[in-house]
C-alpha cells in the first residue's frame, strides 16, 4: 500500500498550487485527478484539430503574482498576455468601445454621456480603493470571529487597521457596498444605460444573482480586483490557453518531487477514529496519508466522497444547503476567420479582444428571470473573448476561436433534465444572438463545444456547474466560507483540509485558496512555511 | 512665388525620415515621436507594453534604419577589423555575424556592434552611433581597405518574436528555417536582393532584414501582408528597451558611456566591467587596447555589471546598491531596471564594485504614489543567466510560434 504525507484530491489549479507548496516543504505529495487530463476548470483541450479551447475559465487576472513568481511559473512555460479592447453591445445600435488609451477611452465615454465620462474617474478611484482593501485579504487566512487565540486577534487588528485607513465616510460606504446590488451601486455614478449595462456585467458573471439582486455589487468587485502587472482591472490570457497555468503548476509540483496521478478518481475519504487517514479510489485501491486535502467544492466533498456517519452532526446538512447554484453556460466556437461586427470599425486594437453583449440592465434582468423559471433566455447576456486575436498558439493562422460565457443557464430545467437536443438548442440561441450583431458569423463556424451546467458538473466536477465552487455572497465569504467556523481550511474531520474555491477567497483562477490552505497545513505539521506573502503595487 | 516663401525655413532643424516612415506613421496612431541618430523615431506606436508582448508572444518590427552601417572592403579589411575589435574576426565565418566591442588604447569601450562577413574581403559593421572618424583612423597602416558609410542607402528592419520565422516562411523565403543564430542568408527580391540575418536585440527568436532603401515599402507591405495572421505589430524604443533588458543586453548611455565622449576619468567602461570579457581574445594578433585590457584582466575590473532579481515589484531605477540593509556605504548603482511582465520578476542591471559582488546586496529604491515619494530597501539576488532565454531563440529550425 502506498503511503504519502499528503493526498490532494483534484488537479485543478488550487489543488496543484497546494501540492506544490506542500512538496516544496519536503512533503511526499500525490495529486489525484479523476480525468485523464489535469487542470479542472483551468484547462485547454484541442477538441478539433488545430484549435485549442480554454474549455472553462478563459481569462486571467487574479492569479497571485507572488505565487507565479515564487513557483517560477514563467520558467515552467507560463506567460500571461494582456489583451486589448472590449466592445460592449447595446440592445440596438449602441456600441461602447473600451479603448486602451485613457484619452481615447474618455472621449468614447463622452460620446455617450459627458457626465458619465467624468463620473468614470470617481468610479475607478472608488472601485480601486475597495479592491485594494479586499486584495490585502486574499493571501491571508480569515480570522475566526469567536476565537480568542492571539493569532486571530492579531488578524482582526490588522484588518481593523486596514479598514480604518479608508477614512470614516468610506467605511460606511464600504459596508453598504457589500449588501447592495450592482445596479444600485452604478446608479450613484452613471446615467447612460449602455455604460451602466457594460459596467454591471461583471456583477453577474458566474453567479445566480441579477443586476438588481443585493450582493451583486460585491461580485462586480471580485471581478475587478485582479490585475495584470499592477494594472488593476486588466485581464490577461494565458498563452496556450488557461491549461498553460495548470501545466506550469504541475511542472512546479513535479520539480519539488510531487506526484500527479490522472484517471484516479476518489470514491471515498477514509476516516478512522474521526481522523482522515487516506482515500479509496474508484478502482478500489486504497492510498494512505497523514493528511487529505480536498480541492473539490464543499458540497461534493461532504456529500459525495464522505460518509455522513464520519461527519460531526450538522455538517452534512450544511453541505447540502451550501449555496452553489449553476447559472452559467459556455460555448466555445472554432472559426475559419475573424468575425466582423456591425457598427465596429476595422480597428485591430478593438475588434480582436473581448465582446460583451449587454443590451441594458433590463435585458440582463429579464435573462435572470428566465433562469429563475428554469429556462434560458432567447436574449442572454454573453461575455465573449477571441483569444486567438492575441495568442498565435490556439488556432491555425488566419483562423480564430471565440469563447462565449453565457449568463444565465440553469442547471435544472423546468421541463426536465438536460438532453443533447436541449444543449444543441441552447448553443443555437447563443449563435443566433451573436449573428444579430455579426451577420455571417454562422458561416465561419468550424466546430463548437456547448457546455451547460450539466456538462461542467459531469466533466470537471463543479456541483451544478457553479464556476466559483459556491456563491460569493456575504453569507459564504471570508470566515463564513465554506461554513461559519470552518474558514481556516481545516475541516470537521481531523487531518482533512479543503483547498478549493469553496474556501476563502473564493472563485477565480487565483491560486490563493490552495496556497493559503498549504500555509495552514504546514503550521499543523510543524513544517517551515513555504508560501510567500502577497505583493501589491499599491503599497 | 519666390523661393524665400516656399522653402522650409526650418529644414535644417527637422528630422530625417526613415524609408519605412510612411507606413510607420500610419500605424503610429498616438503620434508618438522621438528621434534617433537624426531620424524621426517612434518611442512606441500604440502602447509600449502591448508592443513588448508582441515581441514575446507573436512578432513585431523595429526600424533599424537609423543604425550606423559601414561597409569595409579590401584585402586588408579582415586584418583592419581584427586590429579594431577585441574578438577574433578571423573566426567569423562566411555569411556569419559576430557581436563585438572596440576600445581605446586605454581599454575603454568606444561602442559595441555586429560584424557581418559578407565575403572574404567584405564586411559590414553595424553600431548604435556614428564612428566613421574612428574607423578611418583605424585604417592607418593598412593599404587595401576602404570604409564606406552605407547607413542611408541600406535599410534595416528587425523582425522579432516567436512567429517571426513563420512570417518569413509565408513571405516565401524558403530555407530560412535552416538559418542558425548569427547566420546570414540572401534571397532574390523583385530583381534585387534581400539579406536576412538571424540576429536581434530582444533575446528571442528573431531576424533582421537588410535591403536597399528603395525597396523599403515593398518589403514592408509584403511582410505585413504575410504577418497579418501572425500578430505583426511595429514596436518602438520603449518595448525594445524592455526586451533587451530581459535578455541582459547592454545599451549605450545606460550601461556604458562611449569612451570617446567621456569627459571624466574612468567614467567610461572596460569590456570586463561590462561582463564582456568573453569577447576579449588575447590569443589573436594585436588589437587596440590589448595591453590595457591585459592589465585589467590580471587586476580584475573595479566594477562588474551584475544581473539582479530585486525583491518586491518597485523597479530599482537609479538606485544605489549597499552591502547592508542600513544603506550606509555605497558599493554600486543600478543602470537599468524594470518589472518584467514575462518573467514576473523585478529585474535590474547594476554596476557593483567587484569585491562586493558575492556579498549581500541591497537596493535603496525611491518611488512615488499619487505624488508622494516613498522609499523601500529591497534585497537583491544575483542571477547568472539572462533573465529571458527561451529555447526557441536557439532552436534550428525554430518553431512556428
Amino acid at each position: 500500500m502506498n503511503r504519502y504525507d499528503a493526498i490532494v484530491i483534484g488537479a485543478g489549479h488550487n489543488g496543484l498550487t497546494n501540492a506544490a507548496y506542500l512538496a516544496k516543504a519536503g512533503l511526499n505529495v500525490v495529486v489525484l485527478e479523476k480525468n485523464a487530463y489535469i487542470g479542472g476548470a483551468a484547462v485547454s483541450r484541442e477538441l478539433h484539430p488545430g484549435w485549442v479551447y480554454s474549455n472553462c475559465s478563459y481569462v486571467c487576472s487574479m492569479l497571485r503574482q507572488a505565487i507565479h513568481r515564487d513557483l517560477d511559473l514563467s520558467r515552467h512555460g507560463l506567460i500571461l498576455v494582456p489583451y486589448l479592447g472590449t466592445i460592449s453591445f447595446g440592445d440596438g445600435d449602441g456600441r461602447l468601445f473600451a479603448y486602451h488609451n485613457p484619452d481615447a477611452a474618455y472621449l468614447e465615454l463622452k460620446r455617450h454621456s459627458p457626465h458619465d465620462a467624468d463620473a468614470m474617474h470617481r468610479f475607478h478611484a472608488d472601485l480601486t480603493r475597495y479592491s485594494q482593501l479586499i486584495r490585502k485579504t486574499l493571501m491571508r487566512t480569515p480570522p475566526e470571529p469567536t476565537s480568542f487565540r492571539p493569532k486571530d486577534i492579531l488578524e482582526f487588528l490588522y484588518l481593523a487597521k486596514q479598514f480604518w485607513s479608508l477614512g470614516e465616510r468610506e467605511i460606511y460606504e464600504y459596508v453598504r457596498f457589500f449588501t447592495i446590488s450592482a445596479a444600485d451601486f452604478l446608479d450613484d455614478y452613471f446615467e447612460n444605460e449602455l455604460i451602466k449595462a457594460a459596467m454591471a456585467s461583471p456583477g453577474i458573471i458566474g453567479t445566480a444573482l441579477g443586476v438588481y439582486s443585493p450582493g451583486s455589487a460585491y461580485i462586480l468587485l471580485h471581478h475587478a480586483m485582479g490585475d495584470v502587472d499592477g494594472n488593476i482591472g486588466a485581464w490577461g490570457l494565458a498563452r496556450g490557453g488557461m491549461g498553460a497555468i495548470s501545466t506550469a503548476l504541475a511542472c512546479a509540483v513535479r520539480s519539488h518531487g510531487g506526484e500527479i496521478c490522472t484517471q484516479a478518481g476518489v470514491r471515498k475519504v477514509l476516516v478512522e477514529n474521526r481522523k482522515a487517514v487516506g482515500v479509496m479510489l474508484e478502482n478500489g485501491d486504497e492510498l494512505r496519508a497523514r493528511i487529505v486535502v480536498s480541492n473539490l467544492d464543499a458540497k461534493r466533498t461532504f456529500t459525495r466522497i464522505m460518509d455522513k456517519a464520519d461527519l460531526p452532526e450538522g455538517i452534512f446538512e450544511k453541505a447540502c444547503n451550501f449555496k452553489i447554484r449553476g447559472s452559467s453556460g459556455k460555448v466555445n466556437i472554432a472559426l475559419s476567420g475573424l468575425p466582423r461586427f456591425s457598427g465596429v470599425p476595422d480597428d485591430r486594437y478593438i475588434n480582436r479582444g473581448g465582446q460583451t453583449f449587454n443590451g441594458s440592465l433590463e435585458t440582463m434582468e429579464r435573462a435572470y428571470d428566465c433562469w429563475k423559471r428554469g429556462r434560458w433566455s432567447d436574449n442572454p447576456f454573453i461575455e465573449s473573448v477571441i483569444p486567438s486575436g492575441s495568442d498565435p498558439t490556439v488556432a491555425p493562422p488566419g483562423c480564430h476561436w471565440m469563447s462565449n460565457f453565457i449568463q444565465y443557464c440553469p442547471s435544472s430545467l423546468s421541463d426536465g433534465l438536460w438532453s443533447p437536443e436541449k444543449r444543441e438548442r441552447f448553443g443555437q440561441t447563443v449563435i443566433d444572438k451573436i449573428e444579430r450583431y455579426s451577420p455571417g458569423f454562422r458561416n465561419l463556424i468550424v466546430h463548437m463545444e456547448v457546455r451547460t451546467p450539466h456538462e461542467i458538473e459531469s466533466e470537471i466536477g463543479l456541483t451544478e456547474g457553479n464556476i466559483f465552487q459556491g456563491e460569493l455572497t456575504i453569507d459564504q465569504l471570508f470566515f463564513n466560507r465554506p461554513f461559519p467556523g470552518y474558514g481556516q481550511y481545516r475541516m470537521p474531520v481531523r487531518n482533512l483540509y479543503m483547498c478549493g474555491s469553496s474556501t476563502h477567497p473564493g472563485g477565480g483562477v487565483s491560486s490563493a485558496c490552495g496556497a493559503n490552505a498549504a500555509r495552514e497545513i504546514l503550521i499543523d505539521l510543524r513544517r517551515p512555511n513555504t508560501v510567500p506573502k502577497d505583493d501589491f503595487y499599491d503599497e | 512665388m519666390n523661393d524665400e516663401h516656399t522653402a522650409d525655413a526650418y529644414a535644417g532643424e527637422r528630422l530625417k525620415l526613415s524609408p519605412f516612415h510612411s507606413r510607420q506613421a500610419a500605424l503610429n496612431i498616438r503620434d508618438a515621436w522621438a528621434s534617433w541618430n537624426g531620424y524621426k523615431f517612434a518611442p512606441y506606436y500604440y502602447d509600449p507594453v502591448y508592443e513588448y508582448f508582441c515581441v514575446r508572444n507573436s512578432c513585431g518590427t523595429y526600424d533599424i534604419c537609423p543604425m550606423q552601417k559601414y561597409e569595409i572592403r579590401g584585402r586588408d579589411a579582415e586584418p583592419m577589423l581584427n586590429r579594431l575589435v577585441t574578438r577574433d574576426v578571423r573566426k567569423i565565418g562566411l555569411h556569419r555575424v559576430g557581436y563585438s566591442v572596440w576600445c581605446t588604447d586605454e581599454g575603454r569601450m568606444i561602442d559595441d556592434g555586429t560584424i557581418f562577413r559578407l565575403a572574404d574581403d567584405r564586411f559590414m559593421l553595424t553600431c548604435g552611433s556614428s564612428c566613421i572618424a574612428w574607423l578611418e583612423k583605424s585604417t592607418f597602416g593598412f593599404d587595401d581597405v576602404t570604409v564606406t558609410d552605407i547607413s542611408d542607402a541600406l535599410g534595416g528592419l528587425s523582425l522579432q518574436g516567436p512567429t517571426s520565422c513563420a512570417v518569413l516562411k509565408r513571405m516565401g523565403f524558403k530555407g530560412i528555417g535552416s538559418a542558425k543564430p548569427f547566420d546570414v542568408m540572401r534571397f532574390p527580391f523583385h530583381g534585387d536582393e534581400l539579406m536576412i540575418s538571424r540576429t536581434g536585440f530582444t533575446g528571442d527568436l528573431g531576424y533582421e532584414l537588410w535591403l536597399h532603401a528603395e525597396l523599403a515599402l515593398q518589403v514592408w507591405d509584403e511582410l505585413y501582408a504575410a504577418g497579418e495572421d501572425y500578430g505583426i505589430q511595429p514596436y518602438g524604443e520603449a518595448a525594445t528597451n524592455m526586451a533587451r533588458l530581459e535578455a541582459a543586453f547592454i545599451m549605450p548611455a545606460m550601461e556604458f558611456n562611449e569612451a570617446l565622449r567621456t569627459v571624466h576619468f574612468e567614467h567610461d567602461q572596460t569590456p570586463f566591467e561590462l561582463n564582456l570579457g568573453w569577447l576579449v581574445d588575447f590569443d589573436k594578433p594585436h588589437f587596440n587596447g590589448r595591453s590595457a585590457l591585459w592589465r585589467e584582466k590580471q587586476r580584475g575590473p573595479r566594477y562588474t555589471l551584475t544581473r539582479l532579481d530585486v525583491e518586491g515589484n518597485k523597479p530599482a531605477a537609479g538606485a544605489y546598491i549597499y552591502p547592508t540593509r542600513r544603506c550606509t556605504r555605497e558599493i554600486g548603482y543600478v543602470t537599468s531596471a524594470m518589472w518584467s511582465p514575462a518573467v514576473k520578476a523585478n529585474l535590474a542591471l547594476a554596476m557593483i564594485k567587484t569585491e562586493h559582488m558575492d556579498g549581500d546586496l541591497w537596493a535603496e529604491i525611491y518611488y512615488e504614489k499619487e505624488l508622494r515619494p516613498y522609499r523601500r530597501i529591497a534585497r537583491c539576488k544575483r542571477i547568472n543567466k539572462p533573465f529571458w532565454m527561451p529555447e526557441r531563440a536557439r532552436a534550428t529550425p525554430p518553431p512556428d510560434y
